[in-house]
């Protein structure tokens, strides 16, 4: 998202707050699914391939509605508010479409979008899909599964890039198109990770009983947030709704408040990490870096430049929320002074990690734990690696994802297992107080340099060039 | 009972931010002496750049920039201490001096330095000053800024297309710096108007800091990129592959709309330059890429007609010969398969050619 995108949608908010002062909150909740929807489309980056820049974010809302279809009580559709909210949606949507009639340049979307008959069709194909899935779900408990399945077989393809290539190929081949220019970044779906894991959140709250009942305003407003569609954070639905319902009153305080925060956030984001990006670790550095103190330099930029861009977004979004009264989760909480790395993960991404940590670890522990014959160190062994492997699939289906994963599933065994020995046998020395001090300060740099080291894998594309930088680092080269 | 926190009144807050920013904004105007571009991490963070800042695209880890005292503070010349047993010589020219397409230790003053001359019993230390604009403008300007570096020898290092009167004014290094070229103009006596609208004309506004900031913001930038200098020794983007200057040719004579150069080259600002400095000052008609190809009985290259080429040697001849200037026509010393994307662009080779002679010259001139 450039400037132009975030000043846009933090005036967007700004006036939603001003305006909505002393109305209901539905009409809020209009108001926020109306620019929500258009910033769904507007913030699609344009794609190689022809009106996929309308088609990804159509698929994004027709996912968005399936799923609400899908967790809503039969004949809640005919709900006055859920109707509205169709309406909204199915409205913009093909005044987007139409706009390439009336306008000689795209509008919103990145590049003129598709003819309106292909739209219909597109449309027809979507309700049909709908229609069939929630008489299958009012049918069958395993549609909810399925549709999991479908998303995580979505998020599959598009983090791994034989798969997306095969895609890009596959999509050019459909519409006669050369398919020697195909590459993996070609289907860039913007925001489609997170609005996958907010979809599967609801999905699977659904199938064990604790979603409380949304309409389909509130449901669509939570999964596709416009402060927070690009870069999070991961809300819970039943929180976000607490916030949507209840009344607000944009207030001096809340806009100074939400102001101060995107300010820290732009100033983080444009001028502290886009600053460190111009010499923070990459592909092309690793070979032309000639000493090893420079390398450290490079690699402590990435490690800055990564918190900086990703926690100044962060603050943008939850300034921006707050200017209409949604106070988002935080996601980072100074992660770098943290003492060991399982504080570190506490801290870094946190919305991303309190997913895992229900939807995953905590299931696959109980699972685990059902297996009396693995020993306690096997477990948490297991569960830290497959959880930090699946976070790390989560960024990219690559080698060096995996390797980062594996890295952290490690890291954190490893802490927990070198804190139970201390704490058992040296009781005295951890609890002595002259030494805390020391502990702190050797903890926060063992862990940034643990972390450091990770990026080394997550910032570059082969395994062999990080291992040409970790060479570099210890003068090994 | 809790303290009551001070109501923040929004309007309040809004009101005196935009008053402060208004006054830092117009108070830049007063502060417009101050050469914020002299302010340089290189020499002291980072090891001074080998020639100027110039690129265009991120891969080059380098930026073109109009702050001529930046660019100087960032070269290593700024910070070379002048031994006494050092004979200095600044290199003066256009792209083919800077080295586009060469690292810094194949350009010409890279082979230079790496040659460990001697000249008069010193050991000569020679200085990158070119920069890929052709106009002898240009030229004056930074020539006249290198004064305080006390060279003992200048090379400039020019060609024909730096002498049309009409493009003097043109390079946007030139336009950007247009108090410094009105001094020249009135200090030097040049036939040029110091009121050309092709100056940027600075207003009150233009010298506030939001005109100003990505003047500033290129500044810090060129400190960033830094890092990148000391950790690669990289500042320039080299491509694989690219476009080989042109053999066959079009079959036009035409050379900036002129007929005959007679009165249409710039030889005052030339005659400036030569005067500039008061060391031995050598001029050299740097070399060009002499086709063979179709039509190159019309054209000597991309740049030139062969009637245009001819008469300017020939001016440049009979304007050295009657100031008795160290002169040397190298025009046609490099073979053609030694040029790399222009008719201008040596390889390695070809600099080690002109290397050659120009150490010649150094080592028969020097005082």
């Amino acid at each position: 998202m450039g400037l132009i995108q975030i000043g846009a949608s933090v005036l967007a908010a700004l006036l939603v707050g001003v305006l909505t002062r002393s109305v209901r909150s539905t009409l809020r909740t209009y108001l926020l699914l109306a620019l929500s929807v258009l910033a769904v489309y507007w913030f699609q980056p344009i794609v190689p391939l022809r009106s996929f820049d309308f088609w990804l974010p159509s698929l994004s809302l027709a996912f968005v509605v399936l799923t609400w279809f899908i967790i809503a009580q039969p004949g809640a559709w005919r709900a006055r508010q859920n109707l509205n909210g169709l309406l909204i949606i199915a409205v913009l949507a093909t005044l987007i479409d139409l706009s390439r009639y009336f306008f000689p340049d795209p509008l919103i979307t990145a590049t003129i979008p598709p003819q309106f008959n292909q739209y219909l069709i597109f449309a027809g194909i979507v309700v049909c899909v709908i229609l069939f899935f929630t008489w299958l779900s009012h049918r069958s408990a395993w549609t909810i599964t399925a549709t999991i399945i479908l998303l995580i077989v979505i998020l599959f393809i598009l983090k791994t890039p034989a798969l997306s290539l095969q895609a890009s190929i596959f999509f050019r081949t459909l519409a006669n198109r050369p398919i020697e220019s195909a590459t993996a970044l070609d289907v860039r779906w913007l925001g489609f990770s997170y609005i996958a894991f907010r979809l599967i959140h609801v999905l699977r709250d659904k199938q064990t009983g604790r979603l409380p009942e949304l309409t389909l305003p509130e449901f669509t407003t939570y999964v596709i947030f416009f402060p927070s569609l690009a870069a999070g954070p991961i809300d819970r639905a039943e929180r976000f709704t607490q916030d949507l319902r209840k009344g607000f009153a944009l207030t001096q305080d809340e806009t100074l408040l939400g102001g101060q925060r995107i300010a820290i956030g732009l100033f983080k984001k444009f001028v502290i990490a886009d600053a460190l990006a111009l010499i923070a670790l990459n592909d092309l550095l690793v070979t032309q870096v000639r000493t090893t103190g420079w390398m450290w330099i490079i690699l402590y930029a990435y490690a800055f430049q990564i918190y900086f861009d990703f926690s100044g977004y962060t603050d943008i979004a939850i300034g921006s929320a707050r200017l209409v009264g949604i106070k988002l989760p935080e996601n980072f909480a100074a992660p770098y002074t943290r003492p060991n790395l399982t504080q570190f993960w506490n801290n870094w991404h946190m919305t991303l990690t309190q997913w895992f940590r229900s939807y995953f670890f905590n299931p696959f522990n109980r699972w685990i734990r059902g297996y009396k014959s693995i020993p306690a160190w096997a477990m948490i062994l297991i569960g830290q690696l497959a959880t930090m492997l699946l976070i790390g699939l989560w960024h990219g289906i690559t080698l060096n994802f995996i390797f980062w994963g594996i890295w952290h599933g490690l890291g954190l065994f490893l802490q927990n297992r070198w804190s139970d020995f201390v704490r058992t046998r040296f009781p005295a020395l951890v609890q002595n107080p002259s030494l805390q001090p020391a502990l702190q300060v050797g903890g926060i740099l063992l862990t940034f340099h643990f972390v450091a080291f990770g990026w080394v894998f997550f910032a570059l594309s082969q395994p062999a060039l990080s291992w040409q930088v970790f060479m570099k680092l210890f003068k090994l080269l | 009972m809790g303290q009551k926190q001070p109501r923040i009144r929004l309007f309040g807050v809004l009101l005196k931010a935009t008053l402060l920013f208004m006054l830092f904004n117009f108070a830049f105007i007063f502060i417009n002496d101050i050469p914020f571009g002299k302010l340089s991490l290189y020499n002291f963070i980072f090891p001074g750049r080998e020639r100027f800042p110039f690129g265009e695209t991120r891969e080059a880890y380098n930026l073109s920039l109009f702050d001529l005292d930046a660019m100087f503070a960032s070269h290593v010349l700024a910070g070379a201490e002048k031994a006494p047993d050092e004979y200095r010589v600044l290199l003066i020219g256009d792209s083919s001096v800077w080295g586009t397409l060469l690292a810094p230790d194949q350009t010409l003053a890279g082979q230079l330095n790496a040659g460990s001359i001697t000249a008069c019993g010193k050991e000569v230390h020679t200085y990158n000053l070119g920069y890929p604009t052709i106009s002898l403008m240009k030229d004056l300007m930074i020539l006249d800024r290198a004064k305080q570096y006390q060279p003992d020898m200048v090379i400039w290092l020019t060609t024909l297309e730096a002498f049309p009167k009409e493009k003097q004014l043109d390079s946007p290094i030139v336009a950007n710096n247009s108090e410094r070229i009105r001094q020249l103009i009135t200090n030097y006596q040049l036939a040029m108007n110091p009121d050309d609208p092709a100056l940027v004309k600075a207003s009150k506004w233009d010298k506030t800091f939001v005109s100003r900031r990505r003047a500033l913001a290129d500044i810090l930038r060129l400190q960033i990129y830094g890092t990148l200098w000391a950790s690669t020794g990289i500042d320039q983007f080299y491509p694989e592959d690219y476009e080989h200057a042109q053999i066959d040719l079009e079959p036009d004579d035409e050379f900036h709309g002129l007929r005959s150069l007679q009165d249409a080259l710039a030889f005052d600002v030339l005659d400036a330059g030569m005067s500039a400095i008061a060391v031995p000052t050598v001029l050299v008609n740097e070399p060009m890429l002499i086709s063979n190809g179709l039509n190159s009985d019309i054209r000597y290259n991309f740049f030139y007609p062969r009637w245009a080429y001819d008469e300017y040697r020939q001016l440049l001849n009979e304007h050295t010969a009657a100031r008795k200037w160290h002169y040397l026509d190298l025009w046609d010393l490099v073979p053609m398969q030694e040029f790399t994307n222009s008719a201008i662009h040596l390889t390695p080779e070809g600099e080690a050619m002109l290397a050659g002679e120009i150490t010649k010259a150094i080592q028969t001139l020097c005082q």
